[in-house]
């Protein structure tokens, strides 16, 4: 089956600000775009090439180095190009856009590996294999990562490892050793205890968690409003296409509208949404229901509201942004000093509100001290140990065996191995003979 | 039909681990021989006498499963069966029994003695016969050469072994034993990686000096359950052991005397078990202890001799005799022989195959205490593996192997030559990923099997296994079809779900709080059953949800298992291996991928990088054969 094949691009290198960041495109209008946007028309194949790359208006973006793979010789298969710039929020942005602008799309997560995989570069095995690696499960790299990380989620993870091992340790006492007079033979409630922390932790770090997934899959930001407040018309003009219908109809929007895209190197995903009013439109009626589901599951509300009109703030929580529309048809003493003024349809303060949003969104990774949980492999194996962790819980209440609780902490640790390291049997053992003194 | 060899199999050591593996080998018909210096020592209890427990239990019933001789003989020797865990479930019950010294001596040396295809020769072993890099046979102190297709060694602590105590030093394997010299020079000469550790044993005690009547007694267990699947019923009588504790007083002495334990004055540089530390070890590392309890085991019927569990020790005879003095009831006790400590050399068992050969030497097997093992049990379970082994590479077949989702004696084996030792290795049964699964109540189900294929297990055994196997499918189809639905169930006073849903006899067993007893009552069909078969089809229930849990993660670890890892693999070549893991696994060189996973340190990236590598390799030779 023949494919026809778009051309994709990300950035291959984690999230700016870093040294450099390395942007990959891959598909059929690589030469294309190396043509229309770098400032050699074409590139010595496989060569580091020093270039500028150049935004829609022929501006200069970044110089960088850049490396052209032709296809078939290349990871994916395809004409790939590599470029590495210097590496902040607002190049990388920049020179993402100045590539899609010129017939490129973002990539989906793993979507160079899936190509690779079609082409048959890789065989099954191997794009896992590829997957591990750049997931950086080993513990030596962990080690490594915790030791580079600030100290407070280092204690965090030694935490969960003392807990689990301490939990072990008991089960494992009263199991092994039943004829010790040291070993205890009760120990359900110091398990329990201990239990419930874990339980507590594992919670708290998934709450954390999510914040770092949104990084690698996208804030989510929902533009809501009473109809006609202009939502369509500010999503065209910050996403620089004309993704939603737009009329002086009130209530053309019916679902919700989402597109992708950068700001300020972070990927969002950005909602319009049916504006909120009391409708007896059955389609409408639905299209408000949604409209308040992508309030509710975003990141970030955005409120816009005409400027001639009042806005009811009582909708507001903290972190909300509100926007007042259409301010060129009132008079600026009319509008609140705190309230963010834009023209969504000539663009007008739409760069201040970028920043705006960039700032929220800096704010929400601010505090954010969990670079490993970023992986959705982390995060399900956190959920896997907080399901073990539970069902152990279970086992206690009903007093079903001390087995079947060790059953499942063990598991539970098992899926934690990546992030605390493994426990393994002698280590448990180890904890059980410095703690009680065995040796009948 | 014989060929020039003289024996198929020549088994060197009559300890625990030499008997199994001589009757492994002779019971899959190859013509063994057991060499010992010393006939009427062959199945001698040199430590506790006390056979079982925890995780050793499981090995003991394992052996049985696959026709060995442990089981059986401690069945007619032991003297007070005990099942440890009793309050807990079934996965974890231990059992364990004390043993009459000379009853298992004789038992042991009646199978021994009377084995067909066995040969047993008086003899010490001074060297092996080396040909084209290949053991075939020994050479006895006589002068007798006997050659044979493979070698199975089991002399355990007999590689530089030293005696400790206090300032005394006695080189020996044990008290009253020569060490063979000539052999141990042949195995350092083979270049292997040796590791030192130490053991201890306490002082022996003459019972008739020791006042019982103060002492706290542990019985029996009121119905003795015996380890062998074979065995009816126990009819050795059964006796109780005393239990005593040490005191503020015998502390006093000890610590004040720290300095003149072997172990405490640096004259032992080999490491001890921690799960069996000497008294001296537990009043210094656990100073807040006011007391540590002692086991008074007598080691027989007709011994007036009691082993001291608790209180190994190295100090001199003097200190042992004063501390001693001030436990309860040890008053005026007679010490018929001091306690000391023992360093000894040991195989590195990383030098090993998963059928317990040397790697570099084709046709070389060690099973026991030599590979750094403690306990009759671990010895035992080797021996078997190493007899099963040399026998069938005699045969030039591939070596034979449990896996760790089958046996403790999988465990055992591949955390032997996969992890090696930093202490005299004892089972536990939290070694066991599969723990619910490897219990000591299904080893028979779980192995004899096996053991019929392999040509272990003998015809009677056979037979019995198989009709046991066809009353449990009975059952357990019977439990399996017979349904009710949840407001029958009410009826019976269960507890369940009321959500229309029937369920069946087995789905109602695995509740906590619904016996077999109560299936029994529900259902006349069941209540019929023989008990036996009831008792293990209601352990089977209770565990079957998370066996079935287990599953993906069995089939996870087989695929790694099948993944074959060439001896030959030039780590070297791999790519994205650090010069750490590549040692590691140069150290080891693990027969399948399964194995390199279990290498302390091998990280999942490594892992990845080897399995690429291999399935990018054009030929794949098997690991071991």
């Amino acid at each position: 089956m023949a494919l026809r094949r778009d051309t994709i691009c990300a950035l291959a290198s984690g999230p700016p600000p870093s040294a450099i960041s390395v942007l990959r495109v891959s598909g059929p209008h690589v030469a294309d775009i190396i043509a229309a946007r770098c400032s050699l028309q074409t590139l010595k194949p496989r060569h580091a090439t020093l270039v500028d790359l150049l935004d829609e208006k022929g501006t200069l973006i970044d110089s960088g180095l850049a490396v052209f793979m032709p296809g078939p010789a290349s990871y994916t298969g395809e004409d790939t190009l590599e470029i590495s710039l210097h590496g902040g929020r607002v190049i990388t942005e920049l020179a993402l856009r100045s590539i899609m602008s010129a017939g490129a799309r973002l990539a989906e997560p793993g979507e160079f590996t899936r190509r690779a995989f079609e082409a048959g570069k890789l065989d099954l095995t191997r794009a896992e294999a590829v997957a591990d690696l750049i997931d950086a499960e080993s513990e030596a790299q962990h080690q490594q990562a915790l030791k580079q990380m600030d100290g407070a989620l280092e204690r965090l993870y030694a935490g969960w490892r003392d807990d689990l091992t301490t939990c072990l340790a008991l089960l494992e006492a009263s199991i092994d050793f039943p004829d010790e007079e040291d070993a205890p033979d009760r120990v359900d409630a110091p398990v329990r205890e201990t239990l419930l922390r874990i339980d507590q932790a594992l919670k708290d770090a998934l709450v954390q968690g999510n914040i770092t997934e949104r990084i690698r899959d996208g804030f989510k930001i929902a533009i809501l409003g009473k109809p006609n407040a202009g939502k369509s018309t500010l999503l065209n003009q910050i996403s620089k296409r004309e993704a939603a219908i737009v009329t002086d109809i009130p209530g053309t929007t019916r679902d919700v509208v989402e597109v992708r895209l950068t700001i300020g190197g972070y990927l969002v995903w950005l909602s319009d949404t049916a504006g909120l009013r009391e409708t007896t439109d059955i389609v409408e009626a639905e299209g408000v229901r949604r409209a308040m589901k992508a309030a509710d599951e975003a990141d970030l509300r955005l409120w816009v509201y005409d400027a001639r009109e009042d806005f009811d703030m009582s909708v507001v929580q903290p972190g909300d942004i509100v926007v007042a529309n259409k301010s060129d048809l009132v008079a600026p003493k009319d509008v609140s000093r705190e309230t963010l003024t834009i023209v969504a349809k000539t663009g007008e303060g739409v760069a201040n509100l970028e920043a705006d949003i960039i700032s929220h969104i800096s704010k929400m990774t601010q505090n954010l001290s969990a670079p490993m949980i970023t992986r959705a492999r982390h995060r399900q194996g956190i959920e896997r140990a907080l399901e073990y962790v539970s069902a152990a819980r279970d086992h206690l209440k009903l007093q079903s065996g001390s087995e079947f609780v060790a059953e499942d902490v063990r598991q539970a640790s098992r899926e934690l191995g990546m992030l605390t390291g493994h426990i393994d049997p002698d280590t448990v053992l180890g904890a059980v003979f410095s703690s009680f003194c065995i040796g009948k | 039909m014989h060929d020039s060899f003289d024996f198929d199999v020549i088994v060197v050591g009559g300890g625990h681990a030499g008997c199994e593996a001589a009757s492994a080998a002779a019971r899959t018909g190859a013509r063994t021989a057991l060499i010992t210096h010393k006939v009427e020592t062959i199945g001698e209890m040199s430590c506790n006498p006390a056979i079982g427990g925890l995780g050793k239990g499981h090995l003991v019933r394992e052996i049985d499963a696959l026709d060995g001789l442990m089981a059986r003989a401690s069945d007619r020797a032991g003297i007070q069966f005990r099942m440890l865990n009793r309050s807990k479930g079934p996965a974890v019950w231990g059992p364990r029994a004390q043993i009459d010294r000379q009853l298992y001596r004789s038992a042991m040396q009646g199978e021994i003695l009377n084995h067909e295809n066995l040969t047993v020769i008086a003899d010490g072993v001074e060297d092996l016969m080396v040909k084209n890099d290949t053991a075939q046979g020994v050479i006895g102190e006589s002068g007798t050469a006997y050659s044979a297709k493979a070698v199975v060694i089991t002399t355990g602590t007999f590689l530089k072994g030293i005696i400790h105590r206090g300032a005394e030093r006695i080189p020996a394997g044990r008290v009253g034993e020569k060490p063979a010299i000539g052999l141990a020079e042949r195995l350092y000469a083979l270049n292997l990686p040796i590791g030192r550790l130490k053991t201890g044993t306490p002082a022996r005690l003459n019972g008739e000096t020791i006042d019982w009547g103060k002492l706290e007694m542990q019985p029996a267990d009121e119905v003795p359950i015996p380890f062998s699947y074979l065995t009816d019923q126990i009819e050795v009588p059964q006796i109780a052991c005393g239990i005593t504790h040490t005191n503020a007083a015998a502390h006093a002495i000890v610590a004040e005397n720290l300095k003149r334990s072997a172990v405490y004055s640096g004259a032992i540089a080999g490491r001890g078990p921690r799960y069996c530390p000497a008294i001296e070890d537990k009043i210094y590392r656990f100073p807040e202890k006011t007391r540590h309890q002692i086991f008074l085991e007598p080691e027989g019927l007709d011994d007036k001799t009691v082993y001291p569990n608790g209180i190994s020790t190295s100090l001199p005879r003097e200190i042992q005799d004063a501390f001693i003095r001030e436990i309860e009831g040890l008053e005026s006790v007679e010490i018929f022989e001091y306690g000391y400590a023992i360093e000894y050399d040991y195989v590195d068992p990383r030098a090993l195959d998963v059928g317990l050969q040397v790697k570099t030497m084709p046709g070389l097997f060690l099973a026991g205490q030599i590979n750094g093992t403690t306990g009759y049990e671990e010895a035992g379970a080797q021996g078997l593996v190493a007899g099963l082994n040399a026998a069938r590479f005699g045969r030039g077949k591939p070596h034979a192997s449990f896996d760790r989702a089958e046996a403790y004696i999988g465990v055992l084996i591949d955390d032997l030559i996969t992890r090696g030792v930093t202490e005299p290795y004892r089972m536990f049964t939290s070694r066991a990923e599969y723990r619910l699964s490897l219990r000591s109540d299904n080893a028979d189900q779980r192995l004899t099997e096996r053991g019929i294929e392999l040509g272990l297990v003998g015809a009677s055994r056979a037979e019995m296994f198989h009709v046991k196997q066809n009353a449990l499918t009975d059952g357990r189809n019977k439990l399996q079809t017979l349904a009710m639905t949840p407001n029958a169930a009410q009826k019976h006073g269960w507890k369940v779900n009321q959500d229309g849903q029937r369920r069946t006899a087995w789905e109602f067993l695995a509740y906590p709080t619904i016996s077999m007893t109560d299936i029994s009552k529900a259902f006349p069909e069941v209540a019929c059953l023989d008990q036996r078969t009831k008792d293990q089809l209601e352990i089977e229930a209770m565990y079957a949800g998370y066996i079935e849990r287990q599953k993906d993660d069995v089939a996870a670890l087989r695929r790694e298992e099948s993944l074959a890892l060439p001896g030959d693999l030039d780590y070297g070549q791999v790519g994205g291996l650090t010069n750490e893991v590549r040692a590691k696994l140069e150290h080891v060189r693990p027969a399948t991928l399964g194995q390199a996973s279990r290498i302390e340190g091998i990280t999942p990236g490594a892992l990845t990088a080897l399995l690429a590598y291999v399935r990018r390799r054009p030929s794949r030779t098997r690991a071991n054969g």
